[in-house]
């Protein structure tokens, strides 16, 4: 099921704007990767490049390779709609389709992928997805209202389940939580600890708090100044980043002491 | 000790009291101000010119509102004056706008139902004399349907289509520079005068193509015209559907095309409905192009492709034009069947997209 990401040496250019700068990681498979910096540092592209999301922003490009489980994802021939259906991505702020039901909303990538399945086996597969985003019980009783009467955190994991449902290798999660109150930071926290015996997952976070908690790996991103590329500073387990990082610069951002 | 306490509480929540309220007007303050002017400007009808229920109300309403303003000024002070001023002030405006729109259903309906029956939507002009009664606008209306129905399949689509192109893939494609150009005409046939279209299909289609005048060639001048609206409108919507959305497609493995299809187009499809109902109300109702390009006819021509055919506005017109009482109440119920056409065909585009978009909780 999970894969794993190795990336060498990956610029990424918004026109003739470089944004990253001679990236190199790896993401190990069913872990959980994070990226912290400071605003503007590059790590949400560095994110979106890995699902070549970033794209949609036309002019923007990539130099360098990545890799998942050694096949280029910048190679001549791949199709970018693939590589997004094998590595998914929640965002910051939860966006549920508003023209369609909670169970459409789950569903919506397997019916809109070109091949017809099923009702009852839509049916299951919506089920064993909201399950899978600890949702289940809340909503299964209105599996056909519009998914904006949910609350903003039920809402998240209405688009973790909707990207869980295409069954990726990878799961991206952008900010997932920064729109979120507490307690629905902790069910996705919660939710994120489980997805990973399934799921590769990287997220950016700004809450260094929420990054020692759900990472085993921490990637620290940074930016010598205004209009420079963002670079990735020093990446290490969690537990070394947090506590013994080898950086200065990483020591100065997680103590407070800027950013 | 507690005794005192209270007391103090007391004190302080009355002089807190007095610090956030001021003088106000009474509640009758309005009413009376507004009975007080109309008995004044009642009263000064005798002493004064001034008469008739219409001179009479704008005496009224400008005795309304200096008495008001000033009385307010008074009691309340400047603020509160202002407001009453600008709140009266947009009351009126707001009457004066509507006026008109009621004023001419009014009359539509009033002198459109006196013809209006079952012959007359049945029957046509042919060999009826503008002079005598009866006759009907079946062959008009049947006429604008064709037209306007023709208009509306060719131009509604390649509408929508222009605009999918200039939101979704211009961006992002090569062809910045084409869509500009496409963009710029746009804006530009939204400021032809109708009249030079239909000068224009006449010329191109039917002196140097060799067409008929015929309802077709309307059809032609009524897409042209619908064109730019159904493209501007379904623009506007396109571009409020939020990117996020969007991107939560992408980012299932979506295509771009099926992204379009089946989540933007959803999510705008209340306002690119109304925004083509509204082109195709404008283009029923245009005169110019149809006389230029099918002339009219008394009689029921329903082939639009061969031969001269009627349609509402051209009906209204040539009835009106012959000057008769009974053509000219002929006019009005023509005038009245068209107002009606395009208000259903509202009504029923309404009930579509409140279907077929996005969910309502």
């Amino acid at each position: 099921m999970a894969k794993r990401i190795d990336v060498t040496d990956l610029d990424i250019y918004y026109g003739s704007f470089k944004a990253v700068e001679g990236a190199t990681l790896s993401i190990e498979p069913r872990s959980v990767t994070a990226f912290i910096g400071p605003s503007g540092c590059g790590k949400s592209t560095m994110l979106r490049a890995l699902n070549r999301m970033h794209e949609v922003i036309p002019g923007a490009y990539v130099e360098g390779k990545v890799l998942l489980d050694g096949e280029d994802l910048y190679g001549a021939n791949v199709d970018p709609v693939n590589v997004r259906r094998t590595i998914g991505m929640v965002f910051q702020r939860p966006n549920p389709f508003p023209t369609m039901s909670i169970r459409d909303n789950v569903v919506a990538g397997l019916r809109l992928d070109g091949t017809r399945r099923k009702k009852a086996e839509l049916d299951e597969i919506a089920e064993r997805s909201l399950r899978g985003a600890n949702l289940w019980d809340e909503v299964k009783d209105r599996l056909h209202r519009p998914g904006s009467g949910l609350s903003g955190g039920q809402q998240q994991r209405l688009c973790i389940a909707r990207a869980i449902a295409v069954e990726p290798q990878v799961l991206l999660m952008d900010e997932p939580c920064s729109a979120l109150d507490p307690i629905s930071t902790l069910a996705i926290e919660d939710l994120i600890e489980q997805l990973k015996e399934r799921f590769t997952i990287v997220i950016v976070t700004h809450n260094m708090q929420q990054a020692a908690r759900v990472s085993d790996t921490t990637g620290f991103f940074n930016l010598s100044g205004i209009g420079k590329p963002g670079k990735l500073v020093e990446m290490a387990e969690t537990d070394v980043i947090f506590s013994n990082p080898t950086q200065q610069a990483t020591e100065d951002y997680i103590s407070g002491r800027f950013g | 000790m507690s005794g005192i306490t209270s007391f103090e509480g007391d004190q302080s929540t009355a002089l807190l009291r007095m610090a956030l309220s001021g003088r106000r007007l009474p509640r009758w303050g309005v009413p009376a101000a507004a009975v007080v002017a109309l008995a004044a400007a009642i009263g000064l009808n005798a002493v004064t010119g001034i008469d008739g229920v219409a001179g009479t109300l704008v005496v009224a309403i400008l005795l309304f509102v200096a008495g008001q303003t000033g009385w307010s000024f008074s009691v309340e002070g400047r603020r509160h004056a202002l407001d009453r001023l600008a709140t009266t002030a947009i009351y009126a405006t707001f009457a004066l706008a509507l006026a008109p729109l009621i004023g001419l259903l009014a009359t539509v309906v009033v002198k459109g139902s006196q013809v209006l029956s079952s012959s007359f939507l049945t029957t046509s002009m042919r060999s009826v004399s503008p002079r005598s009664e009866g006759g009907g606008l079946y062959h008009a209306l049947l006429g604008t349907l064709e037209q306007v129905g023709i208009a509306a399949l060719i131009g509604v689509p390649l509408g929508i289509l222009t605009a999918i192109y200039l939101v979704e893939y211009a961006p992002s494609g090569s062809s910045r520079h084409l869509a500009r150009v496409v963009s710029f005409f746009v804006d530009v046939m939204t400021g032809v005068p109708s009249v030079v279209v239909g000068l224009f299909v006449y010329t191109a289609f039917v002196l140097t193509l060799g067409m008929q005048r015929s309802g077709f060639a309307a059809s032609i001048a009524l897409t042209i015209l619908m064109l730019p609206v159904v493209v501007r409108s379904t623009e506007e919507m396109l571009r409020i559907v939020p990117r996020s959305l969007r991107e939560a497609s992408y980012a299932l493995g979506i295509p771009k095309w099926r992204t379009i299809l089946k989540i933007v187009m959803p999510t705008a499809i209340a306002g690119i409905i109304t925004g083509a109902m509204l082109a195709i109300a404008r283009v029923a109702g245009e005169t110019a192009p149809l006389l230029l390009t099918t002339f009219l006819s008394q009689s029921i021509n329903p082939d639009p492709f061969t031969g001269p055919q009627s349609a509402l506005p051209t009906f209204i017109w040539d009835q009106f034009s012959s000057g008769t009482d009974a053509s000219v109440n002929r006019a009005w119920g023509g005038a009245l069947v068209l107002i009606i056409l395009v208000m259903v065909l509202y009504a029923v585009a309404k009930i579509i997209a409140r279907f077929a978009g996005v969910k309502k909780l």
